[in-house]
């Protein structure tokens, strides 16, 4: 491994940041006619490929991850950080960094024409860790993963090494990859292909994307001014401002606004890209949002910091695995900015991915369980496909008859909560429950101190839950909890707002525990989690998982939930690790090789 | 439970004069905002997918019985026509 220099101090400008190129020695082995295999390259260090790099370093798989330059992403791009990535990112051990360093948001405003048409919480009930959005430049994040993957020895990250070449072999991949050293020949028994939406892997494997590309352009600009406004989504539909349009506002760390201006398909991208043509249009977007907010319609100094004009498609690869290659992040799909769902689905897949693919290295699982990363993967990317483009097609009418349903229903928002559910100023990334639901998170104690749930899972490892005794009750009667915990009231027990259900007597229902955990060799043995009284005190996870005594959850290493069996048997627990590790597929499918 | 199509309004005659009557003094574009906010106002009291969906092929439907519809229209040569 290298011993890296370039490891910085917080104050780093990670904008100017260069990484430089180191030789490795795999270079010299093909000098010697010897050529280097590893059990897994990724291709790409952006966050999908980092992640995915990290995820495996830390599960004891040996990675190496190339990037073709040495620089982190330029300007702030994928900008919103949602919940379910932030907790994939606590997993990795970046997740605080990005809170600490970001801009925590959970609400949004819609405005049409010159008023506020409603406002939302995307993340409305307390008792959660993570917001449900952090705004932060995308080159911090990287940064923060960066310094993430050069403290793990098994991480091998090099800069200035771009894949040229890519030949799918029997068992195994040829990687071909150029350096300022020349090119060398790397074997790979798998590369996950994370370079991005005009991935190099991609074409030279001959595959491509197929969807729909959008006729329309969209000036983004970062611009750094001392505005009043709150931590807060702001989205215009038509605004006196920019009329005809939309308009999106986001705060993000620094001081710095990220305002994202619909130009329309004629607008010339090199002429809105002048500074002379964005501060006007930035100018004008604060006098009127100031006068908005009920200021005086002052306009602060604006420095443009960053400014890009840009186009879009909604489309992804048929399959997201091609052999020992898997497809991951822009890569494999792209999406309308509308929603956040671009990064936010890649880590994602990096999180599907990482767990199966160390599971397949390590021999625990057969290959199949890659088809299940593939078809997971394209499930979810369907759905975030199928959201980018609606929220595409509110926001940029592409009829005039698409345009008078689009305005009567932001009319009808003003006065009807109906309407306000049809406005689709892009819908918000959450993970997809196509193929189970990512685990809730829950506060839980831990030893006598306050801890989180998904805080307990280990590295590669399932997780079960073990319900040993049942929700608080109160009289016999299930005690649900208040408004204030955003769970609503159960039928037949309301609570008053704001009385905790701690510390209550217990009722007469019947407790049952669950009977003896099988025992499990070694990594597949699932970790133990007791949910009660003393470790849920607030009986939220409980609820959360709708828990009877005697239900053991199973959670997989990506924290998705993949059983839920009531007193399980040794037998049926070890047959719901073998079903999500592809193990009777496998036997399905080959029943030679057994 | 299918779209009704047999008669259903409490009073069918009052609710046309009703509609002509609440377009009455609009514009088209303004007529055509108004039908908008109509159907999404009644849509949404109906909520039933599967009735909208039905009512939505009613529609195109009758449209293509009464006039000779666009997609049969197509399959002549439209140069003929010009």
């Amino acid at each position: 491994m290298n011993a890296n220099p370039t490891v910085v101090s917080p104050e780093v400008d990670y904008q100017r940041i260069v990484y430089p190129y180191r030789r490795s020695a795999d270079q010299d082995a093909h000098a010697r006619g010897d050529v280097a295999r590893h059990p897994v390259v990724v291709v790409g260090a952006g966050p999908v490929g980092l992640c995915a790099a990290i995820d495996l370093a830390l599960q004891g798989v040996p990675v190496v991850l190339l990037n073709n330059d040495g620089r982190l992403s330029v300007g702030s791009r994928a900008l919103c950080f949602a919940k379910r990535t932030l907790e994939i990112l606590d997993r990795l051990g970046c997740g605080q960094r990005l809170v600490d360093k970001g801009v925590s948001w959970g609400v949004g405003r819609v405005f049409f024409r010159d008023a506020q048409v409603y406002q939302f919480d995307l993340l409305a009930e307390s008792g959660h860790q993570r917001p449900a959005f952090v705004n932060l430049q995308q080159y911090y994040v990287e940064g923060f993963l960066v310094e993430r993957a050069l403290e793990l020895p098994l991480l091998d990250l090099r800069w200035h090494h771009g894949v040229t070449g890519v030949e799918s072999r029997d068992d195994h991949v040829a990687l071909t990859v150029e350096t300022p050293d020349g090119p060398y020949t790397l074997l790979a028994d798998h590369v996950v292909a994370c370079d991005g939406a005009r991935s190099t892997v991609r074409r030279l494997i001959g595959q491509e994307s197929h969807g729909r590309t959008f006729q329309d352009r969209f000036l983004i600009a970062d611009v750094r001014m001392n505005a009043p406004f709150p931590a807060e989504r702001w989205f215009w539909f038509d605004p006196p401002f920019h009329p005809g349009q939309s308009v999106l506002l986001h705060r993000q760390p620094d001081g710095v606004w990220r305002i994202d201006f619909q130009l329309g398909w004629e607008a010339d991208p090199e002429l809105e890209k002048r500074p002379e043509r964005i501060l006007p249009r930035v100018r004008t977007l604060m006098r009127e949002a100031s006068r908005a907010a009920g200021g005086d319609g002052a306009v602060p100094d604006i420095e443009l910091v960053w400014a890009s004009v840009y186009t879009f498609a909604c489309m992804r690869m048929d399959s997201f695995r091609h052999g020992r290659i898997l497809f991951a992040g822009d890569a494999a799909h792209g999406v309308s900015p509308f929603g956040a769902r671009g990064a936010n689905s890649g880590i994602q897949d990096a999180d599907n991915l990482a767990w199966k693919l160390a599971a397949v290295v390590q021999g625990r699982a057969p290959l199949a369980l890659l088809d299940g990363y593939a078809r997971e993967r394209e499930l979810a990317a369907d759905e975030n496909l199928l959201h980018s483009t609606r929220s595409t097609d509110f926001i940029t009418p592409k009829s005039e008859i698409s345009r008078v349903f689009r305005d009567a229903t932001l009319t009808l928002a003003k006065d009807f909560d109906f309407a306000r559910r049809l406005v689709n100023s892009g819908r918000l990334s959450v993970p997809t429950t196509q193929y189970g639901q990512p685990a809730p998170d829950a506060p839980i104690r831990i030893d006598g101190h306050d801890d989180w749930l998904l805080r307990q899972m280990r590295p590669g490892r399932f997780t079960a839950l073990v319900f040993d005794t049942p929700p608080p009750t109160k009289g016999g009667q299930r005690v649900s909890l208040g408004p204030e915990w955003g769970l609503g009231v159960q039928e037949g027990s309301p609570m008053p707002r704001g009385e905790p259900a701690l510390g209550l007597p217990q009722g007469d229902v019947e407790v049952r525990p669950p009977r003896e955990l099988p025992h499990l060799p070694h990594e597949d043995e699932p970790v133990l989690l007791r949910i009660n009284d003393a470790s849920d005190p607030h009986g939220l996870v409980r609820a959360r998982y709708d828990a009877e005594p005697g239900l053991v959850v199973l959670l997989r290493p990506d924290q998705h939930v993949c059983a839920r069996l009531h007193h399980p048997t040794a037998a049926e627990l070890h047959s719901a690790m073998r079903r999500a590790l592809a193990h009777d597929v496998a036997l399905e499918e080959t029943p030679a090789c057994r | 439970m299918p779209l009704i199509t047999s008669p259903h309004f409490d009073a069918g005659d009052d609710f046309y004069e009703a509609l002509l009557a609440a377009h009455q003094g609009l514009d088209p574009a303004q007529s055509h905002a108004f039908n908008a906010r109509l159907i999404l106002l009644l849509a949404n009291h109906i909520g039933r997918q599967d009735v909208l969906l039905e009512a939505l092929s009613a529609a195109a439907r009758s449209t293509s019985s009464e006039a000779p519809p666009a997609g049969a229209a197509s399959h002549e040569d439209p140069h003929e026509r010009t």
